[in-house]
């Protein structure tokens, strides 16, 4: 059981919000947010002092606005745990609000919101110039002249970031050339110091991460938790840990990363610093690991101007003209899909095969949790819908979120605005 | 107003250039290490393309009128031909074995004498494009480390922040704020949308646009909300449209560059990217830095400023009070025209907007460069003087615009602005300088609130 067995997952439709009463009600009105489970809608709103606030919506509630309001709010996000948060200024200063409650810590100027699953928020901060990281309103104890490309770890508990470890002012590009970025993590910066650095990832259990990072013009690494591999190449990608290794192994130590990298022109996926698929591609990036760690998958250009997928370094046969993104395996690990990009039109592929179906934009496709199902939320001549298994399902919307699979794998939540009314929608599939 | 500094100039000594990137980046080299770099990269990552390039020229000079610093400054070394003669040529037939002093003069020859304008190539009976050979050798000279300090330095910026200059995250984010909020007393509750998904147009800029010239972002959000468009700006790096790297040779810094760009737009599921006016950022995303990464064109529909514009006027999405009503004239960038044909769109602009328009000689295709571009005026102050003479041939066609009555010049690109303002200064021309944008703010009729 997961959390999405405590939703209602009854079939059939209702109202979660009337927009009209939100537009007799306020003159400015930002893109509406809506809970992962579907009962809350919101958005950024003035109110009748014209200052900026955020109004709350669930089917049994009228539209409530937060207590406070404030010179500014952005970044306005329902996190994995359904509590709405937002980025909010009062005077100048900035702090997190979340359910109406901000933390007790003021910033000249925050950004980057992050969660990690649990719910716990962590954002890129700076006070007086200086730049750190706060966790759940716990800053840093170190402030850097730069900082970057921060994330948070996935139990929450750590926080890292691409800092400044050596000031260098604009010009000083010969000091520059002998290493002045590094990474931090909860402010704590690696002992090395690197000309770039850039990718910091995390594993998933927390204990390692990794980044690109470059010590010259020609010289490009992968380095884990600060040491670099013993080769280096023309170029790298991001880099990804094995999560057979990192959550099976009975050594947290014993750890296996993965990256593309660049060789003679070309690109290569390599394992802890060896090239680890053979066959040189155009283009590789974007890779994954299936969920249990046996399988990998990247995009890859086998050739100019042609885009697909490898899967165990063996190419699909089809390929694809535009764009090639959102890659992933299904919960079991035997199927793969991506969305793809074609002659300017949209689709989605599965298994080396493309759906019929084209659409003028696609987001992100998931799979049911048997893997059996595949849904997708697409745009076509100016409405949104949800196709399941290459055929559309259901109504049209003005605006649509992504779709959600209940765990038995027998129906979808649809959370969608189909003119004024904003409507949460369950399935039978 | 005076032309007397177009025949008392007197020609800057090159040799006598002091720039820091180069001097200390020699200090660093052997000739073992020159040899080395250099056939790697030629052996390496060159091909077919340049040794057609050097095989073909038959060294009959046709290509010298097509060049800015040839017509300016009236000596063969600057012509297309003597450029690569003191560069590739010399550096094939000696195979690499060629001394620290050979590269410093290489350097400067490639960093700052030629703008990658493409105008020579019209003018070669083979079509023979010597900005491809200087690109080679700007290659060579970024893998030794002989680079312009000031242009080295924003290639730095790129790959410590993703934007060209050292633009923080936070810092960027701010700057839109304040923009909105300034733009709001021109339209109230106007916005600069954050990171909305799935918008018409993603908009991008360079970095100097937050760091020197926010109003243009003002502008811009002034239009779009006259316009009523769907539109967005990321609050994430990747807003940076603009590419130092392509020009110093550091291609493992612009495919990172460009990657982030349009992932940062594709990720927003972004319809298009519209441009700000600029040229070279253009030529990176729409050309070279895409096809880097292995697209044959962008993975996301690219639209210049100038073809935005263009299709506001078209498509009646604007209004006008009135036209502008100074006599202007209009320089055509390298990148958008040679580069991509936009002269006639922009000529469309100068016809929705403007009263008055005397075209300038040559122009379109054909038209000088502003002798900032190519990363030229990039290399910064030890190069300024020497650009502004190489521009002799601009401020004369400038004066002639003028003689005819032109008292403003639309230029539709950063690079451009930024070398026609020293030229017009430096000869006294005594002309206004004025992007589309300004033009068009200036005239638009403003929606009711």
């Amino acid at each position: 059981m997961n959390h999405y067995d405590k939703w209602d997952w009854d079939i059939g439709k209702k109202e979660v919000a009337d927009l009209g009463k939100w537009r007799d009600k306020f003159q400015y009105i930002e893109e509406l947010r809506v809970s992962h489970d579907g009962e809350k809608v919101a958005a950024i709103v003035k109110n009748e002092d014209m200052e900026f606030t955020v109004c709350v919506q669930s089917q049994v509630n009228e539209p409530e606005t937060w207590e406070n309001s404030y010179d500014k709010v952005w970044n306005l996000k329902f996190g994995p745990d359904d509590r709405l948060s937002a980025l909010v200024s009062d005077t100048g200063e900035w702090t997190v609000s979340t359910d109406d409650e901000t933390w007790e810590n003021g910033y000249d100027f925050i950004w980057n919101m992050k969660f990690n699953s649990n719910g716990n928020i962590a954002v890129s901060a700076q006070k007086e110039l200086s730049y750190s990281v706060v966790n759940n309103d716990t800053p840093w104890q170190n402030e850097f002249s730069r900082l970057t490309d921060m994330v948070i770890s996935p139990d929450g508990e750590k926080t890292a970031a691409v800092v400044e470890s050596v000031p260098v002012l604009e010009s000083e590009i010969f000091k520059f050339r002998q290493g002045c970025y590094s990474i931090a993590v909860n402010g704590e910066t690696w002992d090395k110091n690197f000309m770039n650095v850039w990718n910091p990832y995390f594993s998933d259990d927390s204990n390692h991460i990794a980044a690109s990072v470059r010590t010259s013009y020609y010289d490009y690494y992968i380095a884990v938790n600060g040491k670099t591999w013993d080769k280096s190449f023309s170029s790298v990608w991001e880099p990804r840990f094995s999560p057979s290794l990192t959550l099976n192994g009975t050594n947290s130590n014993t750890y296996s990363i993965t990256a593309p990298v660049k060789k003679g022109g070309k690109w290569f996926l390599a394992k802890d610093g060896e090239i680890f698929w053979e066959r040189p591609y155009f283009q590789l990036w974007q890779h994954l690991y299936s969920p249990d760690g046996k399988k990998i998958a990247a995009i890859v250009a086998p050739e100019f101007g042609k885009w697909t997928i490898a899967l165990d370094n063996t190419p699909w046969d089809i390929t694809f003209s535009d764009y090639l993104s959102d890659p992933l395996f299904s919960p079991d690990g035997n199927k793969f899909a991506c969305i793809f990009k074609d002659n300017g039109k949209w689709g989605v592929a599965i298994d080396g095969k493309a759906w019929d179906c084209l659409f003028d934009m696609a987001w992100q496709p998931t799979f049911s949790n048997d893997g059996s199902h595949l849904a997708v939320k697409f745009k076509k001549d100016g409405f949104y819908y949800i196709a399941l298994n290459g055929n559309i399902v259901d109504e049209k919307y003005d605006d649509l979120a992504n779709p959600i699979f209940s765990s038995d794998n027998s129906s979808i939540l649809l959370k969608g605005l189909q003119g004024s009314s904003y409507n949460r929608k369950v399935i039978k599939i | 107003m005076s032309e007397s500094k177009l025949t008392t100039d007197k020609k800057s000594d090159v040799k006598k250039i002091e720039d820091q990137g180069i001097l200390k980046g020699l200090e660093q080299l052997t000739p073992e290490k020159i040899e080395s770099v250099i056939n790697q990269v030629i052996n390496d990552e060159t091909g077919a393309r340049l040794k057609v390039y050097v095989d073909t020229c038959v060294h009959c000079g046709m290509c010298s009128k097509g060049c800015h610093f040839f017509l300016s400054l009236n000596d063969p070394k600057f012509s297309p031909a003597g450029k690569v003669k003191q560069t590739l040529w010399e550096i094939l037939r000696k195979k690499g074995k060629v001394s620290p002093e050979f590269i410093k003069d290489a350097a400067t020859v490639a960093y700052t004498q030629c703008n990658l304008c493409k105008r020579c190539a019209m003018y070669c009976p083979f079509g023979l494009d010597v900005a491809y050979v200087m690109s080679v050798m700007r290659r060579i000279c970024h893998k030794l480390g002989v680079v312009p300090l000031y242009i080295q330095d924003t290639a730095h910026s790129h790959s410590a922040t993703m934007n060209q200059m050292w633009v923080k995250d936070d810092e960027w984010v701010d700057t839109l704020m304040w923009q909105e909020e300034e733009a709001q007393e021109a339209i109230e509750n106007l916005r600069i949308p954050l990171d909305k998904e799935g918008a018409d147009i993603f908009y991008s800029v360079i970095g100097p646009e937050p760091k020197f010239r926010a109003q243009l972002i003002f502008q811009a959000a002034v239009i779009m909300n006259a316009a009523n468009e769907n539109w967005t700006m990321p609050s994430m790096p990747g807003w940076d449209n603009s590419d130092m790297c392509m020009f110093t040779g550091d291609y493992e810094m612009m495919e990172r560059l460009k990657r982030r760009h349009f992932e940062s737009a594709l990720n927003l599921r972004a319809k298009r990217i519209v441009m700000g006016e600029c040229g070279h950022a253009f030529r990176s995303v729409y050309d070279v830095g895409n096809r880097a990464l292995g697209w044959k064109m962008p993975p996301i529909e690219v639209v210049h400023a100038i073809e935005y514009y263009n299709e506001l006027f078209e498509q009646n999405k604007i209004k006008i009070k009135k036209k502008f009503d100074r006599p202007v004239t209009l320089h055509d960038p390298c990148n958008i025209v040679r580069g991509r044909g936009l002269h006639e769109m922009a000529r469309n602009i100068v016809k929705a907007t403007c009263s008055e328009f005397i075209e300038m000689t040559p122009n379109r295709e054909h038209n000088y460069c502003c002798s900032a571009g190519g990363g030229v005026i990039n290399c910064g102050p030890p190069f300024k003087n020497a650009r502004v003479e190489s521009g002799k041939a601009k401020a004369k066609q400038l004066f002639a615009a003028k003689a005819k009555g032109a008292e403003v010049v639309i230029a539709p690109c950063h690079n451009c602005h930024g070398g026609l303002e020293d030229i017009i200064h430096h000869y006294g021309v005594d002309m206004e300088l004025k992007f589309f944008g300004d033009i068009i703010y200036e005239i638009l009729e403003l929606p009711e609130s």
